[in-house]
């Protein structure tokens, strides 16, 4: 990889996604093979900071960074210093100054990240950043649907839900129309900004014309502040409109697959027979190919480095 | 007789006219006597360089009182000389606001006693700029605010910001209003469209400063009262001014040099210096401002001078302070509208000296004999590189650094003392 830190899909060139893609591949068998002396990296330090609850992506990184025999140290911060009252770049510089390889940053302010990338010596990987962007979940949406779709190019792929606030709606988008798929956008007027449309993708208020004859559904959560702050009249008023029940998805391609970064909120933006419908949901995939993909990120990064 | 000096070779700029002529300018005893008389006092060889009236800056932060780290009155002052801002109308939204005679009396007296420029205070329109009980505006009039305004904040109930302008008019004084609807506004960092869409940025649509100038210009129409709209930074914002200024004479708007120069673009990979209050618009916007600039809908140039310390500023984009610093770059950055061949330098001192004078409605801004002698000597051509650590501000954020731009300010003079001369300048 060209770039030190991966803060945003644009860093990556489209060979190093293919790079990316390929080695994520490799590592996707061997996990299923349980080969576990195949994966070692030779030594290397990954700090998972954490300025934002999460469970999952936390895990699957410190579970990838285990995996290659680095040694992973977890810090919530949400939990620690900032209360003290430590700044971004204090808190940067003082993990920085424990000489990791790598530093994978989840912060709830866009921007954050790249600001901390730019105070420290080791590479950064981002793990969310406010409404910005998380590339790796993109590029683990991406696999899965070369996966199952068995290509990458020329798809029509629906984004449905709060896209305003969604760094895994930006990243998708960056990558998707990186590999000219035909992106459309599907939400409440008020949870998708129209400035969108300025940049060329399609924008649908109506799940129901969003979805048809797409190959690709992404459904993104819907998160409790959206209701709190009145973006939301009632979850079922929701549901009704943007809920991915199996009457709207009949209006998708015959073998459209549905996708969700997680965790879902079953029927709010997903109805929970679909979602555990293991021909249409290709959910539990995401989570595994999340594992092999971050691994060859951080195998890519921390080569990179020697 | 006090001090009488006498300029001669300037190139003499003055605002009322709308070509510079060579002259002679003789001031004396803090006045300006004569424009092109002989020579009495003391001679000042301005050897070509333009001469003018100072600048007067509407809405300047001094940090005084409650953050003086970020700024005091001395080296606002000192910021000020250099650049060639004679006049500081400043900003009340300090810590604690300037909300009550006693307070404005503390701020008059620190002004007098470290200030090298005049101060010429704003009060609070309410009580802690929180927009909801108005001040003592009888008592803050009397003692010396010339305006009122409430900064940054806009009065987000409309009946109160009715109920307090009807009060204010019983006394002739001016409201500076920030025409930017309070609730569109808020916990926003940027102007919503497609930048703020791929950075995530929680943005503000700029139907906010429409709704927020056909607010308060609808409102000012009813009753008979001074408005000012202190900055008018979009296309829409500008088409609605353009409309009201034809229905009420005594409106009169402002903008900031930064939003004259650069546009959201700019704040790159969330660089929190170009964080500002309204935030920086697209370029359609910033094309339009310079429109409205060259027709002479725009009343006056302003740097909106705001510190930050840097621990303000060294954050995420949307947690960082709002604001920059503008007292030592108002002069290039506008003289840039001059060098792009937008602006005469006489227009462009309408914009920062005599305009801010009849706005706050102080006999100041002009070179005509009998005019107090708040002077300029200016290079417009010299090439200068901004650097912010060579400030005379405490506080260095200011978008411009690294930036090179063309104009130096060689003296400046107020009620006739020299209170700056610059090294390249010979006496």
């Amino acid at each position: 990889m060209q770039k030190k830190h991966l803060i945003q899909i644009d860093d990556l060139s489209r060979s190093e996604i293919e790079e990316i893609l390929a080695l994520a591949e490799t590592y996707l068998e061997l996990n299923k093979n349980k080969d576990e002396q195949k994966h070692h990296l030779g030594s290397f330090t990954q700090i998972n900071v954490f300025f934002e609850n999460s469970t999952r992506t936390l895990a699957s990184f410190e579970l990838a960074g285990k995996k290659l025999g680095g040694i992973v140290q977890n810090i919530q911060v949400a939990t620690s210093s900032v209360q003290k009252g430590e700044t971004l770049i204090d808190t940067a510089l003082t993990l920085n100054a424990m000489r990791p390889d790598l530093l994978v940053v989840r912060h709830s302010s866009s921007g954050a990240v790249n600001l901390l990338s730019e105070k420290v010596n080791c590479s950064v990987l981002n793990a969310g950043d406010g409404s910005h962007e998380h590339p790796t979940q993109a590029l683990l949406d991406f696999l899965t649907i070369k996966y199952r779709k068995k290509k990458t190019e020329d798809l029509i792929i629906a984004i449905c839900g709060d896209i305003s606030h969604s760094r895994v709606a930006r990243s998708n988008i960056a990558l998707l129309c990186k590999f000219n798929n035909q992106v459309r956008l599907v939400g409440p007027g008020n949870l998708l900004p129209a400035s969108f449309k300025d940049m060329g993708l399609e924008i649908y208020n109506s799940m129901e014309d969003g979805v048809r004859g797409a190959d690709v559904i992404m459904m993104l959560r819907l998160q409790k502040e959206r209701m709190k702050f009145g973006f939301i009249p009632s979850k079922r008023e929701y549901f009704n409109r943007f809920g991915l029940d199996n009457q709207k998805l009949s209006l998708a391609k015959d073998d459209a697959i549905v996708m969700h970064p997680g965790p879902m909120n079953r029927g709010v933006e997903i109805d929970g027979i679909i979602a555990d419908d293991l021909n249409r949901s290709v959910i539990q995939e995401q989570v595994e190919i999340g594992v092999a993909l971050r691994m060859a990120i951080l195998h890519l990064l921390v080569d990179r480095q020697k | 007789m006090g001090k009488q000096f006498t300029f001669i070779n300037a190139r003499v700029i003055d605002p009322k006219v709308e070509s510079a002529t060579s002259g002679t300018l003789t001031i004396n005893d803090g006045l300006i006597e004569k424009r092109d008389g002989g020579i009495k006092g003391k001679v000042i060889d301005c050897g070509g360089m333009c001469l003018a009236p100072g600048i007067i800056d509407i809405g300047v932060k001094v940090c005084e009182p409650g953050e003086k780290h970020k700024e005091s009155f001395r080296s606002a002052s000192n910021a000020a000389a250099i650049g060639g801002v004679t006049s500081l109308v400043t900003r009340p939204d300090t810590k604690p606001s300037i909300d009550n005679p006693e307070l404005l009396e503390f701020f008059k007296n620190r002004g007098r006693e470290f200030s090298k420029v005049r101060i010429f205070p704003t009060a609070s329109l309410t009580k802690k700029n929180n927009g909801k009980k108005m001040t003592e505006i009888g008592f803050l009039h009397e003692g010396g605010a010339v305006a009122f305004t409430d900064g940054f904040n806009s009065i987000p109930n409309t009946k109160t910001f009715y109920t307090i302008l009807k009060y204010a008019s019983d006394f002739d004084t001016l409201i500076i209003g920030h025409p930017q609807d309070h609730f569109l506004t808020q916990n926003t960092s940027a102007s919503s469209g497609v930048f703020a869409s791929i950075k995530g940025l929680s943005s503000s649509p700029n139907i906010a400063e429409k709704i927020g100038i056909e607010r308060d210009t609808a409102l000012v129409n009813n009753i008979n009262i001074r408005y000012h709209a202190d900055q008018i930074t979009t296309k829409i914002g500008l088409d609605v001014l353009r409309h009201a200024k034809k229905n009420n004479k005594r409106l009169t708007a402002g903008t900031s040099v930064h939003h004259i120069l650069f546009n959201e673009l700019d704040i790159g990979n969330y660089r929190t210096f170009f964080k500002l209050k309204p935030p920086l618009r697209n370029n359609i916007d910033r094309e339009a401002l310079t429109e409205a600039i060259k027709e002479g809908l725009i009343d006056n140039i302003c740097s909106m001078h705001t510190p930050q310390d840097e621990e303000s500023k060294r954050l995420p984009f949307e947690e960082a302070a709002p604001g920059a610093v503008g007292l030592e770059t108002i002069l290039p950055a506008s003289l840039s509208l001059y060098h792009n061949k937008v602006l005469t330098l006489n227009q462009i001192f309408r914009l920062l000296a005599f305009n801010p004078a009849e706005i706050i409605k102080k006999k100041l801004g002009s070179l005509e004999e009998g005019y107090p002698a708040d002077i300029i000597v200016f290079d417009p051509d010299k090439p200068v590189k901004i650097d912010r650590f060579k400030f005379q501000s405490k506080s260095q954020n200011t978008p411009f650094d690294g930036f090179n731009l063309q104009g130096e300010n060689l003296l400046t003079v107020v009620k006739g003392e020299i209170i700056f001369k610059s090294n390249s300048f010979n006496v």
